[in-house]
């Protein structure tokens, strides 16, 4: 009896359905295997690592390291990092870039200063190299009509409005005002943009307090001492300060050495808030209210960075030089993504048209007006209280009350 | 504003005058005989004041009490140099000895880097934030104890030249070379010890001032500078003139601070330099050359 089969039989119809389909895969094969083997995106990241920003620019690379892991997470390409260390200094942070860029860097993010970030800036646009702003405040790098630069942090204008608005909230929530206060600041680009924004934003606000006199020093000064005896001898109620990190710790010092708690320490830029602040001073660090661009504690994303960082460096306090320096390769691998090539100007088309949503700062997400920089960010007050940091303004994002005066220094044990 | 915050300023200010008085000695006494101007004096500085916080750090030893033995350190630094490099240099000329000055300078900040890292970097002790009231006046406590033993050390620097038969040897060395040479003495070794104890002065002076300032790898040039305008201004080779120059220059930039404004506080010394090089050159303590 002859044997049949049903199912084994081949007609022509079906070898050739099948021949098309293996063809399908065959022709589609080759994008997936391209897709799967992208080459990373060669990512230049220019922070000051050493010098006298060294502190901060170190707590920023940590930031760029536990990127990896949550980009690949959120289904991104991976990035090549390639260190740069600006020295903290412009002249260094200019060269670091080209010398980047010629090295094979499809991409820049930094610089944590203005000047700095405004040199970096320079070749970025006159190379025709995309740079993502990691942190940096001065107006005017978003207003040269740079086609390459963008910048996912606020302007001094943006952090002064919202700092006036957040002040005033634990104003009224503590009955209790500064009736004046002294300037302190910085003299480099970021200090002085930002005391050129103070005079011309704070009558906007109406605030309760005049300004009794206002003090700038050089963010690399040794002693700050005859700074705080101007400061104490202009009878203010406040302190309003412009600083980095080494100074803050400094000027902290010598307000315990000359026996001068002012009733409140009102931040308006870094180090008052920084792991090294908070460890170096231990009890003497805790009061100072900083009006910071800072992470929304309930995006899911923040909780996630919080715990990579964690796990990465137990015992570090996720800050604004991690979270922004996150961002900033969050927007760089999204837009190389979408973009599909690491072509600069595909690169900069694809950040000019970000929208991300699923991301660690307070306000909609990150996306770019036409001068490259996100105007919807938000800012909060935040408190140093026992070595952490809460947010205690504005409401919607606080978790915590303000304690209000600052604690006298001679009284903390 | 009070006269207190005045006297407090300028109290201030003559204290941390003294420390950097004591740091620019050691320049002025290696000019003033071995006439080789070092500039890795404040590299050399940066070195105690490290060495101060490894032994705070590991064996919470108090700057000050490391005080003698980190000069000691310091001073034998400074005697092998001078004995197994400088001395070969002495008579060639002056932009070789500076370019070697310059690659000592260099290689003791990348050194610096390589062990320490760039941090600042500074000693928490006891005391580090007390100050002393008397009446109106407060005085910072650190710069007081340092001021103090910037007195201590610059006065037994000055008895060991003016009492001790090395001492005098070394003076006759800077006072007339070929006549040292005529009667005996062994130039070279004197020179290598006079290197050794610039270098020991510039040991306490690192270790008093980092009591006041943090120290990073990188914050040597600043001082080498601020020494030269000290020695210049006091009168290079002048050892009084280096403590007077020392306290002129800080008692200035603390009442400039205090009156115009801190962030301009270096240029009222730089202009203090410039006057003295306009009308007094030779420096304020020394005689003009006839």
């Amino acid at each position: 009896m002859p044997r049949q089969s049903k199912t084994a039989r081949l007609t022509r119809r079906a070898f050739t359905a099948g021949m098309g389909a293996a063809g399908f895969v065959a022709g589609a094969a080759p994008f997936g295997i391209v897709r799967a083997q992208t080459a990373p995106l060669k990512v230049g990241v220019l922070l000051p690592r050493s010098g006298v920003q060294a502190g901060i620019g170190q707590d920023c690379w940590r930031g760029a390291e536990i990127a990896g892991g949550l980009l690949q997470e959120l289904g991104l390409p991976p990035l090549q990092l390639i260190s740069g260390d600006t020295e903290t200094n412009v002249d260094v942070a200019r060269s670091r870039a080209e010398k980047l860029i010629t090295d094979g860097a499809q991409l820049l993010i930094g610089a944590f200063d203005s000047g700095q970030t405004t040199a970096i800036a320079q070749v970025a646009e006159q190379k025709g190299v995309p740079f993502v702003i990691n942190i940096a405040a001065a107006p005017q790098i978003t207003e040269q009509g740079y086609k390459f630069v963008f910048r996912n942090f606020p302007t001094a204008a943006m952090i002064l409005g919202d700092a006036f608005k957040n002040q005033k909230e634990i104003f009224a929530e503590t009955h209790a005002a500064p009736k004046s206060v002294v300037f302190l600041h910085v003299n480099d680009t970021f200090g002085t943009a930002m005391a050129k924004g103070i005079s011309a934003v704070m009558p906007k606000f109406d605030m309760p307090y005049k300004i009794a006199e206002e003090i700038a020093y050089d963010p690399t000064a040794r002693d700050l001492s005859v700074e705080i005896a101007k400061a104490k001898s202009a009878g203010a109620d406040a302190l309003l300060v412009v600083s980095r990190l080494n100074d803050a710790i400094l000027l902290t010092r010598e307000m315990v050495k000359q026996r001068w708690t002012p009733t409140a320490i009102l931040s308006m830029g870094p180090g008052w808030y920084e792991d090294q602040y908070l460890k170096t001073l231990g009890k003497l660090s805790d009061g100072p209210l900083s009006f910071v661009p800072w992470y929304d504690p309930n995006k899911p994303l923040s909780k996630k960075l919080e715990a990579a960082l964690a796990k990465a460096y137990p015992g570090i306090n996720l800050s604004t030089n991690h979270v922004y320096t996150f961002e900033a390769l969050l927007v760089a691998a999204d837009a190389y993504k979408r973009a599909g090539s690491a072509d600069p100007k595909a690169l900069a088309e694809a950040i000019r048209t970000t929208h991300i949503t699923n991301n660690v700062s307070p306000g909609p997400g990150i996306m770019f007006n036409a001068k490259g920089q996100n105007d919807k960010l938000q800012l909060s007050a935040i408190q140093n209280r026992g070595g952490k940091l809460v947010t205690v303004a504005p409401k919607s994002a606080a978790n915590a009350r303000v304690v209000w005066p600052l604690p006298p220094y001679d009284k903390r044990g | 504003m009070s006269f207190d915050i005045f006297l407090n300023v300028a109290i201030g200010g003559v204290l941390t005058g003294l420390v950097y008085g004591l740091m620019a000695l050691g320049l002025s006494v290696i000019f003033g005989v071995v006439r080789v101007v070092n500039f890795a004096h404040g590299e050399m500085m940066t070195v105690a004041m490290y060495l101060a916080v490894a032994a705070f750090t590991i064996l919470h030893l108090d700057p000050l009490l490391m005080l003698v033995p980190i000069a000691a350190v310091l001073f034998a630094f400074g005697y092998l140099l001078q004995a197994g490099l400088i001395n070969r240099f002495i008579a060639r000329p002056e932009h070789s000895q500076f370019l070697l000055m310059v690659a000592i300078a260099i290689i003791i900040v990348n050194v610096l880097l390589i062990l320490f890292g760039p941090d600042a970097q500074n000693v928490q002790v006891a005391y580090a934030f007390d100050s002393l009231q008397v009446g109106p006046l407060i005085v910072d406590a650190t710069k007081l104890y340092a001021g103090l033993g910037a007195i201590a050390a610059a006065g037994a620097l000055f008895a060991f030249f003016r009492f001790t038969q090395i001492g005098t040897a070394i003076r006759a060395c800077a006072d007339n070379y070929t006549g040292a040479l005529v009667v005996g003495l062994d130039v070279k070794r004197l020179y290598a010890l006079t290197f050794g104890l610039g270098t020991a002065c510039v040991g306490a002076a690192g270790c008093m001032l980092l009591l006041i300032f943090d120290v990073t790898p990188t914050v040597g040039p600043s001082y080498t500078l601020l020494a030269f305008v000290i020695v210049i201004t006091g009168g290079l080779g002048s050892m009084p003139g280096a403590l007077v120059g020392g306290v002129l220059i800080g008692f200035t930039e603390a009442m400039a601070g205090l009156l115009f404004t801190p962030s301009a506080k270096s240029m009222f010394a730089f202009a203090i330099l410039v006057l003295v090089l306009l009308f007094r050159p030779q420096g304020i303590m020394r005689r003009r050359p006839a």
